[in-house]
């Protein structure tokens, strides 16, 4: 059992490698998906062992944990672990069609071996309970995104790979700031052994210099409102299958980070002290409204998709920052439905553009007409975000609602119904566009059949699609699981 | 520079002794300051001297560029390996104890193999890292 857990870093370890060798596309689509259904076997596995509050422990190299790296997972680790390998799956799936169509044959393996070593860190992130070994899950899985980025059609996607390397490395320096000054103050690494000998080294100033260079940091990583700026580039220019792969998972892995050093390192006391609920809880709203505007604002599927995903984080934020049970829970159920639903929106516009060879909405006039099941697809995740009841977004923001009003915060209730009306405006522009305008016209290219469009979308994307618009209702109806991992988790963080 | 006398000839005599010291300092790594990441840096700096005074085309007869892509995959399996390893003989990931009959041989055994194995990978990743943009340039 124990040494299920190690096998989930190793696997995607020891293949990435292999996968760069093999000169043959099919073969590395093949051993990812591979890896990455065994990463989703085995976490899932493991959520079922935790989720009742138990923990499983292991020890790295055998090295007892205050001096040793100890990976100590609970249902929340674990649950981050499904989405994170679940979403890898999906994306992967959707990338055996879409990748031979955007990226080189040459370097085909090689994006696959970078794609299981960004899987490889952000399994790595969601389950080690050592800070400095998280420092390197993050840079591994960040290197790995850069060089993902950059491999986008356009060369457009060079400088948004770049932007988001200055960045993100800026962020990872600051996360590693903020470890190096608290292990300063502790002589300790590992979360458990530095919160259970807090009171000892709280008084120091540097401490509390940890915690913002930590919070920044991450805030950086996870694209929190105002640092954000990378990402609607970042997430537009990359190839799609990797649009669909880190819009699901590399931001929410950073809440989840950011949830573990907010309540498990740090004592909850400690930092409302220091206003920053107040401060995130703000930054949070501001997020949902200045996102869903900027999402109405554009005018290509996949920068539109890219904002949306700013104001999702705001939610998560606002949920994390309300201190209550009910607020985290609805941010940690977030983490994984609007995985979910980024993930179904991410392919769906992925399928555009393999159909139509642009996302950009006013040429993709009248598509639902030509792809209707693409497009009820598309449609059904579009109405999740919005959050109607019986799909994944009605959830997390009847959570979100539940716990604003216990608090009495009328402005974060104001903020989720600004937010929503909001949505509804941008998804409707998606939706009108497909559907309500007439059909676009047809492109003359240097193609011999005179439109460049594909007449069919491949099978294999098309399940995809399915797949993720099927569990958006299934998990929005049936929330036993997500509710359970999550309300686990919440009991745990709050615990202490 | 390939005409300059000075420099084909210090850079003939420099290179063994820098590809030396490189593992010197990768094999006394668990004894002293070093060990796989400065040995695999060294180790690619005499290769990067030997392509500055030579030209690219004659270090990549010396190492060609597939050999370099397999090296750095190599190193990190090997890396893995080690782990994989302690894992099958009963222990924990990494864990080099187990790897020898005595737990001290086993850390030295462990440790020695790891080094070479980032060595290794670091060695080629610096290499391919000055080959590649070194090709943006068209040689003259």
């Amino acid at each position: 059992m124990e040494q299920l857990t190690i096998l989930l870093i190793v696997i995607p370890l020891m293949c990435a490698p292999i996968t760069a060798l093999i000169p043959s596309e099919k073969i590395t689509w093949a051993l990812t998906l591979i890896v990455s259904l065994i990463s989703l076997a085995i976490s899932f596995y493991i959520l079922y062992e935790v989720i009742d509050g138990k923990h499983v422990i292991y020890e790295l190299g055998g090295w007892r944990p205050p001096w040793g790296i100890e990976y100590k997972i609970d249902s929340l680790n674990a649950f981050v672990a499904v989405i994170v390998s679940g979403i890898s799956a999906l994306a992967c799936l959707f990338a055996y069609r879409s990748v031979p169509s955007e990226i080189d044959k040459k370097t085909i393996p090689l994006f696959y071996a970078a794609f299981q070593l960004c899987l490889l860190g952000l399994l790595g992130i969601s389950l080690t309970g050592d800070i400095f070994n998280l420092f390197v899950f993050l840079e591994i899985s960040s290197l790995a995104t850069y060089a993902l980025i950059s491999m986008g059609k356009h060369r457009k996607a060079l400088t948004a790979a770049f932007s988001y390397l200055i960045l993100g490395t800026i962020g990872a320096t600051f996360f590693l700031i903020g470890v190096g000054f608290l292990f300063a103050a502790s002589g300790s690494l590992n979360t458990a052994d530095i919160a259970s000998r807090f009171s000892s080294f709280e008084d120091m100033q540097l401490v509390e210099t940890a915690l913002i260079f930590m919070v920044m940091g991450i805030a950086l990583k996870a694209a929190i409102f105002p640092l954000h700026s990378w990402l609607p580039n970042a997430y537009g220019q990359a190839p799609s299958a990797v649009s669909v792969f880190l819009s699901a998972t590399a931001t929410k892995v950073s809440i989840y980070v950011l949830l573990r050093i907010l309540f498990d390192l740090y004592p909850v006391e400690y930092w409302v002290d220091m206003l920053l609920p107040q401060i995130m809880l703000s930054l949070g709203c501001a997020a949902v409204i200045y996102g869903s505007y900027r999402a109405w604002q554009q005018v290509e599927m996949k920068r539109l998709l890219a904002f949306s995903s700013v104001a999702q984080i705001g939610y998560m934020v606002i949920g994390l920052s309300m201190l209550n049970e009910l607020g985290l829970i609805a941010s940690i159920i977030h983490l994984f439905n609007h995985a979910v639903i980024k993930a179904t929106l991410f392919i769906g516009a992925g399928i555009l553009l393999y159909r139509a060879n642009t996302t950009q909405l006013k040429s993709l006039r009248g598509l639902g007409k030509d792809m209707p099941w693409t497009f009820a697809a598309i449609a059904l995740a579009g109405l999740s975000l919005i959050g109607v009841p019986g799909t994944v977004g009605f959830v997390t923001k009847w959570y979100l609602l539940e716990a604003a009003v216990e608090k009495g915060l009328w402005i974060v209730v104001a903020t989720i119904v600004v937010g929503s009306v909001l949505a509804i405006a941008y998804v409707w522009k998606i939706v009108e566009n497909l559907y309500f305008r007439s059909k676009r016209k047809i492109h003359i290219h240097d193609v011999s059949s005179g439109d460049d469009g594909v007449a069919k979308a491949p099978k294999t994307m098309t399940m995809a699609l399915w797949i993720g618009a099927i569990m958006c209702i299934i998990f929005g109806l049936n929330t036993e699981l997500s509710f359970q991992a999550a309300s686990s988790a919440a009991t745990a963080l709050l615990e202490r | 520079m390939a005409n300059d006398l000075i420099l084909r000839v210090i850079t003939k005599w420099l290179s063994p002794i820098i590809i030396l010291f490189a593992l010197y300092v990768q094999f006394h790594g668990d004894y002293s300051p070093g060990g796989g990441f400065q040995a695999g840096v060294i180790f690619s700096s005499a290769i990067l001297l030997y392509a500055l005074t030579y030209g690219l085309d004659a270090a990549l007869q010396l190492i060609p560029e597939m050999a370099l892509r397999i090296g750095a995959s190599l190193g990190v399996l090997i890396y893995g390996g080690v782990g994989v390893a302690s894992m099958i003989l009963g222990g924990n990931f990494l864990n080099y104890s187990v790897l020898a009959s005595t737990p001290i041989a086993g850390q030295h055994i462990g440790i020695i193999v790891i080094e070479l194995g980032v060595g290794l990978t670091v060695a080629s990743v610096m290499v391919l890292l000055f080959f590649t943009f070194a090709r943006r340039v068209a040689p003259e």
